[in-house]
């Protein structure tokens, strides 16, 4: 299984970098997972606050690798014949029904054998993920939303990379795809599921990355703007609020800020557009008053 | 390398960090894709392979340190070669030996780091450059030169550290150099001054340096105390439960902090699987027309009954909880976490008592957050009768008094208290009053069970009239409760 696939990167350094050609800024556990993940073909299961960037991951390595992105949206309910894979019953049904009319020289074995063919056979996402012949990137959003049953449906997939169909056999992959799963932390998922990941946690970034981000992400800002953007994001994530803001919220805010053609911010501009970064009431009294407040921050 | 590793997990294992024997194939094939000079991506892989779950980070990072203590940290300040790194880590070991004994005799520091002493004024002068300036080069070498001349530390004593850290960080007066960089900020600015809201960022900004100032001088009493004892010894000294098995009426002020930061996802994960174990715990009446439609695929035959989701009544929760001295955190931190799920109660009612009772669900509704509400109880809360202690007889007979009434067989009634009366009455009869009224009652208690009904400890004498008589002193214990409750 090993020789199926050629490493895609030569060191974690190239990977940052990649990343950072198509527009992702990663950082030294970013690169180094993905790396890895690469190297002992492994998934990686990636954790954190929503709007951090989990998803946009994946679709950044497959847009830096040249590959096809393949995604599973998991939600409650989701089953083997939406994840995996179904036989085409209708298909199936008509095939026999047409079988009937000529004779009944054919026996059942073999009609057996051909109704439950490949042409009978509607893969879903993660069983295309398998056999696809080009490149391709499987991204399993949310994984967290399934229930635990669910999730055993996933094991094999992402430890052998194989898919076993009782009627037609075992279909292992032509190449080792890149697995990427997000979770955001609603449940504890299962030991079996952790121990066949690498573990990747996104959190929200530093000032100096995040500065970055958003320099990147939003044209025209001048760098004084986007540091002081930074700035009291952070100082507004360190509060105790219903929701802090994520970075997608953040670039949101220094969009609007550019579309105002504010150079630099003061207080007045902060406490108008507040509401673009907050989305509860209190939330956003609650940063006001601590923001604009005179009296000092408490002491860490 | 794989032998170090192999201790490392042991460590890690120690500490409580469930390894499996894949994961330490892993992380053994990791280590030999990767660069090892590169210690930043050597720590993220390590990470990647043998840590999965964020709670358990923190503990991951401290024996990390330990066992991969960053050895040259201190050949970037004085611009020497790797190749002559050894040697001077002997004359600085020296240097640091003598220091201490020169501390214990003449009782004051001697602090000869390899011929660059300073005074207490450079350093002091050279911190404050560190914090303004910002540069990890600098941030190290001040570390290096505070613990040599502060620390004291004794080789061979089996710490961990922590007072070695205090009296580095107490000479060093971080908060001091703090203000004194903002007032020259707000001195620079001239007549106008910062705003509150340059002021507020200015603060925050140099408390991630000041922050960052701290981990380095911790950094460097680890490393000394690793190049002094070993990594083993020292790992033994600082292991520390993980948050969830933190004892939460003998945390310390950090661990109270992080347990907090836990119940925001532990509520989250808590109400997620309340709401699925009712909707999939039964099945409702036939949902007639789903059916009717799922048959039309199969030609009208209703292979595949459909039924419609049941709706079952979410419990009623009256909590009593015992809010003095001794089990004070333990009641706030139940509180905090009932609070965070009530979505997934019809309705949660609290009572507070010490030796006199009151209700103090109001506070929990017009307060923004669990924490002000529990500040307001401390305040507002009518607890105190005669002298302050507990008395559960008397808070019992006062509660049937006034509430009783309003117990009925929806209700939950949960107790949080160790049952320690004082030797006062314990009206056992209210609690036998009370189960026969409510659905169930529990009592919490935070005290392991060995030492119930040790000393003035009545919790026996309750029990018996309890559904039943849980001890809950950790994260994990609590959410086990919660899991089972609703």
């Amino acid at each position: 299984m090993n020789d199926i696939t050629a490493p895609r990167f030569s060191s974690p350094d190239e990977v940052g970098d990649r990343l950072n050609e198509v527009d992702y800024l990663s950082d030294e556990a970013i690169a180094a997972t993905v790396f890895l993940a690469d190297r002992l073909q492994k998934p990686i299961l990636v954790e954190g606050p929503a709007g951090t960037g989990k998803t946009q991951l994946a679709k950044s390595v497959a847009e830096l690798t040249g590959a096809r992105l393949i995604r599973l949206q998991c939600y409650e309910g989701l089953d083997e014949s939406k994840a995996l894979y179904e036989w085409n019953y209708r298909k199936q049904l008509l095939r026999i029904q047409a079988g009937q009319g000529s004779a009944q020289d054919r026996d059942w074995s073999e009609l057996e054998e051909d109704i439950f063919d490949e042409d009978f056979l509607l893969t879903r996402p993660l069983l295309e993920a398998i056999r696809a012949k080009d490149p391709v990137v499987l991204l399993i959003d949310e994984v967290d939303r399934v229930e635990l049953e669910t999730e055993a449906l996933m094991l094999e997939i992402l430890s052998e990379y194989q898919v076993s169909i009782p009627e037609l056999g075992t279909v292992t992959a032509e190449q080792i795809p890149m697995v990427f799963l997000t979770s955001n932390n609603t449940r504890e998922l299962s030991e079996a599921l952790k121990r066949r990941c690498l573990f990747l946690h996104v959190g929200y970034p530093d000032v100096e990355r995040e500065r970055m981000i958003v320099e990147r992400r939003v044209p025209g800002i001048s760098g004084e703007l986007a540091l002081q953007i930074a700035q009291i994001v952070r100082t507004i994530r360190s509060m105790e609020l219903r929701k802090h803001p994520s970075v997608s919220e953040t670039i949101d805010w220094a969009r609007t800020l550019v579309v105002l053609g504010k150079g630099e911010i003061n207080e007045t501009d902060t406490a108008e557009t507040l509401h673009i970064l907050l989305k509860y009431q209190s939330d956003i009294e609650r940063a006001r008053h601590e923001l604009l407040g005179t009296k000092p921050a408490p002491r860490r | 390398m794989l032998d170090v590793l192999n201790d490392f997990i042991v460590e890690l294992r120690r500490a409580g960090l469930p390894i499996s024997l894949t994961e330490h194939v892993d992380a053994a094939n990791a280590v030999s894709e990767i660069d090892l000079g590169q210690r930043a991506v050597f720590k993220s892989s390590l990470r990647a392979t043998l840590v999965k779950s964020e709670d358990h980070r923190a503990a991951f990072d401290s024996v990390f340190e330990i066992y991969f203590a960053d050895r040259r940290d201190r050949s970037a300040d004085n611009d020497a070669d790797d190749h002559d790194d050894d040697d001077r880590d002997d004359q600085d070991d020296e240097a640091q030996g003598q220091g201490a004994k020169g501390l214990k005799g003449a009782g004051k520091s001697m602090g000869q780091g390899g011929g660059s002493t300073m005074s207490a004024e450079e350093l002091a002068q050279m911190l404050e450059a560190a914090i303004r300036s910002n540069d990890a080069q600098m941030r190290s070498a001040v570390a290096q030169q505070a613990v040599s001349r502060y620390a004291g530390m004794e080789p061979g004593r089996p710490v961990g550290g922590t007072y070695y850290l205090y009296r580095t960080l107490r000479n060093l007066d971080l908060d001091g150099v703090l203000e004194k960089v903002l007032d020259e900020q707000r001195r620079d600015k001239g007549e106008a001054g910062l705003t509150g809201l340059e002021e507020r960022l200015a603060r925050d900004e140099l408390g991630v340096r000041v922050e960052g100032m701290k981990r380095a001088v911790e950094a460097e009493i680890r490393r000394r105390l690793v190049e002094d004892r070993g990594a083993e010894a020292l790992a033994r000294s600082v292991r520390k439960p993980l948050p969830e098995d933190v004892d939460v009426m003998h945390a310390s002020r950090d661990e109270m902090l992080s347990l907090q930061r836990a119940l925001g996802p532990l509520s989250r994960k808590l109400a997620v699987r309340l709401t699925r174990k009712r909707r999939h715990g039964r099945k409702g009446p036939l949902d007639f027309r789903q059916t009717v439609r799922r048959s039309l695929s199969t030609g009208g035959v209703p292979i595949d009954p459909r039924y419609k989701h049941p709706n079952p009544s979410k419990p009623e929760i009256v909590v009593i909880a015992d809010i003095s001295g001794s089990v004070a955190s333990f009641a706030r931190f139940t509180l905090h976490l009932v609070y965070a799920i009530s979505s997934q109660f019809s309705k949660v009612r609290s009572f507070v008592f010490v030796d006199n009772i009151d209700e103090v669900t109001r506070l929990f509704e017009v307060a923004d957050d669990p924490a002000e509400a529990i500040e307001r109880i401390n305040s507002e809360a009518d607890v105190v009768w005669v002298d302050g202690h507990s008395d559960y007889g008397h808070a019992f007979e006062r509660f049937h008094d006034r509430w009783a009434d309003e117990i009925n067989s929806r209700t939950s009634v949960l107790i949080l208290g160790d049952a320690r009366n004082n030797y006062h009455a314990s009206n056992a009869w209210v609690i036998a009053d009370l189960q026969a009224r409510a659905r169930h009652v529990y009592w919490l208690n935070p005290e392991p069970s060995s030492y119930w009904g040790s000393g003035d400890s009545i919790v026996g004498e309750y029990g018996v009239h309890c559904d039943s008589v849980v001890e809950v002193r950790t994260l994990r214990q609590l959410e086990k409760f919660v899991g089972e409750l609703a």
